[in-house]
């Protein structure tokens, strides 16, 4: 009834490779895209900027991570450092005076080729071991870039970022920065959307399924593994070099720590592995929720008149972002992506579900 | 080289690094029984150490008084971070448990930090500082202390493995549905490991309190001791406690060699290097089980 058809099915190839096989999603989608071109004159340019803008690029950090870990299989705990890579390679890049636009591809090709060295470490492990070398390579990126005064720039260990200007106009608004930051999301999230359907995609679904069985039936899992971790560490290093210019405007390798791998790892989780959608909701509930939650308690304990001790305040949205993780894996592990996927289901066939009972 | 000044590095690398032991033996045990990696062990760690504070300097208790009743304290909490969240994931993808750890981490560093507060409170033992000289070596009491700690839990374990509760773990850890089946229950035995864990969590929290103050560093002792489990094989404790020695020395008088030629602080990069070599070379450990993958 919502959808105005009772299930999907195919008559031929061409429906089903569909990027949009039910009309309603794709009718949504255009409407989503629709409101986020007129994000900047509905929306208050505080939450603008504060909310949204982070909310997009950390969603295309998060798709470049589920490609990797949602799709290709390969858990990778050092997603921030090499978000890291991007953002310094392409400042230090826009710094030397290489314009903006070349000074990100730079920043993305970096990030694939440090990437890549991850995938050497996912050639000889998987699972566990995977993640624990991710995680020990994070450790040594930090190391570097704290310890290298040359790449994390002086005594202060920040570098500014130049102003950021594309196709020869400066950006310098609320609103363009928004816009590069809404274009950039749009990209990625139309390059997974096609990838679900293409061969690399299946080849890539095919390596996280079964390794050794992929290689069985032809699919070189060598060469698509490394694919994998080169196209998502291009997809970090420019969120990461668009994340510093349009939002920090200031690089600091606090800003790529281990707990901002654990974050991004955090968002595709509780978002749904493998699943597009699921990577917006799963950033905007880690972003989002536990500014909001401290903001109630706040509010809750003056209207009560209690006194909150400041330290107390302080460490509650981070208690709260661990329990969502916890919850929220419990409650569905595949995701948020999987809850929306039932609601959509349900509501695909709904009054005539009830008639077969 | 001066040999007793390497000799001094290498005794208290050793030592320090059975304080790593101490750590990774928590690991060690969850992963035994439910081939569990279990992130969330340096947020155990500072619980059991903040609990230990909050009984004997809050509510006042003695210290040999309070951490035994913190180490119950803790065996309840293992026992229901099992029970609630653990059980419900079993035979799920590795990804999602080691996030569900990773959340549990985040989750009880928050809540401790909020209860308590972050500034870093110091944990007295009443172990003098006094230092202690064997022959030429300075040797710090606190680390020896640790190291005997360390060790006897080392032993109490391999003890209490021989037990009967002790051989039903061993099952449930060679083999699940063969330990179901004879009836050995699984859960029980699972949690179970989880609880010991938690104590081992006390016991590292209240030496490590002592060494660097409670605070929130105390969870940052997760990456070394994943380093010591992984190296030891994750599933043994006599590895956790070879690879400790190993890791503490190697870091010790490696830091001596390369801190001058980077300029200070290489102690982070040799662990994560151990800990990728390890990965890369022999991924089982020293005396891990090597598990055959068929397809």
């Amino acid at each position: 009834m919502f959808y105005r058809l009772s299930g999907v099915h195919h008559a031929n190839y061409v429906s089903d490779s569909r990027i949009f096989k039910v009309p309603a999603d794709r009718n949504l989608a255009a409407f989503i895209l629709l409101l986020g071109l007129a994000a900047p004159f509905i929306i208050p340019s505080l939450y603008l900027n504060s909310y949204m803008l982070p909310w997009l690029i950390w969603t295309a950090a998060a798709l470049g991570l589920n490609l990797v870990t949602g799709w290709a299989g390969q858990l990778h705990l050092g997603y921030a450092a090499v978000m890291a890579v991007g953002a310094y390679s392409a400042i230090h890049a826009a710094r030397f005076g290489v314009p903006w636009e070349f000074a990100l591809i730079i920043g993305g090709l970096m990030s694939s080729v440090i990437g890549s060295l991850f995938a050497f470490a996912a050639l000889r492990v998987k699972g566990l071991y995977l993640a624990l070398t991710t995680l020990a390579m994070q450790f040594v990126m930090d190391w570097v870039l704290t310890h290298s005064p040359m790449i994390s720039g002086g005594s202060h260990a920040s570098l500014q970022s130049p102003t950021l200007a594309l196709l020869g106009q400066d950006i310098t608004s609320d609103t363009g920065y928004y816009y590069v930051a809404f274009g950039w999301c749009v990209l990625v999230t139309i390059f997974m959307l096609n990838l679900k359907r293409c061969g690399l995609g299946r080849a890539l679904v095919a390596v996280r399924e079964k390794d050794f069985a992929a290689a069985i039936l032809g699919v070189n899992s060598f060469y698509y593994k490394i694919l994998a971790f080169a196209t998502s560490s291009f997809i970090a290093g420019v969120s990461g070099a668009l994340l510093v210019a349009t939002f920090f405007f200031l690089a600091a390798p606090e800003q790529f720590s281990v707990a901002v791998s654990i974050q991004v790892l955090a968002m595709v989780i509780v978002g749904g592995l493998g699943s597009i959608i699921g990577s917006y909701f799963g950033v905007a509930l880690i972003l989002l929720v536990p500014g909001l939650v401290n903001g109630l308690v706040v509010s809750i304990s003056e209207g009560l008149g209690m006194q909150v001790n400041i330290e107390t305040l302080a460490h509650i949205p981070n208690a709260v972002y661990g329990a969502l993780i916890v919850v929220i894996l419990l409650i569905e592990p595949l995701g948020l992506g999987k809850l929306y996927g039932n609601i959509r289901d349900y509501l695909m066939v709904w009054p005539f579900d009830q008639f077969k009972k | 080289m001066d040999w007793i000044f390497l000799a001094e590095l290498a005794i208290n690398g050793a030592l320090t690094g059975l304080l790593y032991s101490l750590f990774a033996i928590g690991l060690v045990l969850i992963y035994k029984a439910s081939s569990v990696p279990n992130l969330a062990q340096g947020g155990l760690t500072m619980v059991g150490a903040y609990v230990v504070l909050a009984l004997s300097y809050d509510a006042g208790l003695p210290l040999w008084l309070a951490i035994p009743l913190a180490a119950v304290i803790m065996f309840g909490l293992g026992f229901g971070i099992e029970r609630v969240a653990l059980r419900r994931l079993a035979g799920r993808p590795v990804v999602m448990i080691l996030m569900l750890t990773l959340g549990l981490d985040i989750f009880l560093r928050g809540t401790t930090l909020a209860i308590w507060g972050g500034t870093s409170r110091s944990m007295e033992l009443g172990v003098s500082y006094e230092p202690l000289f064997l022959g030429d070596i300075f040797v710090s009491r606190i680390h020896l202390v640790g190291a005997g700690v360390a060790l006897a839990l080392f032993v109490a374990f391999m003890l209490f493995f021989r037990t009967r509760t002790g051989i039903k773990l061993r099952a449930i850890a060679d083999d699940y549905m063969a330990s179901w089946s004879v009836g050995v229950s699984v859960e029980r035995g699972v949690g179970l490991s989880w609880a010991l864990a938690s104590v081992v969590a006390v016991a590292a929290g209240v030496i490590w309190g002592e060494i660097q103050g409670v605070d929130q560093a105390l969870s940052l002792l997760l990456l070394k001791g994943l380093t010591v489990a992984v190296l030891g094989g994750l599933d043994s404790i006599l590895g956790a406690v070879v690879a400790g020695i190993i890791l503490g020395v190697v870091e010790n008088v490696g830091a001596d060699f390369l801190d001058p030629l980077v300029g200070g602080g290489s102690r982070e990069l040799i662990v994560a290097a151990v800990l990728i070599l390890t990965v890369m070379i022999r991924p089982h450990g020293l005396f891990g089980r090597h598990d055959i993958e068929r397809v």
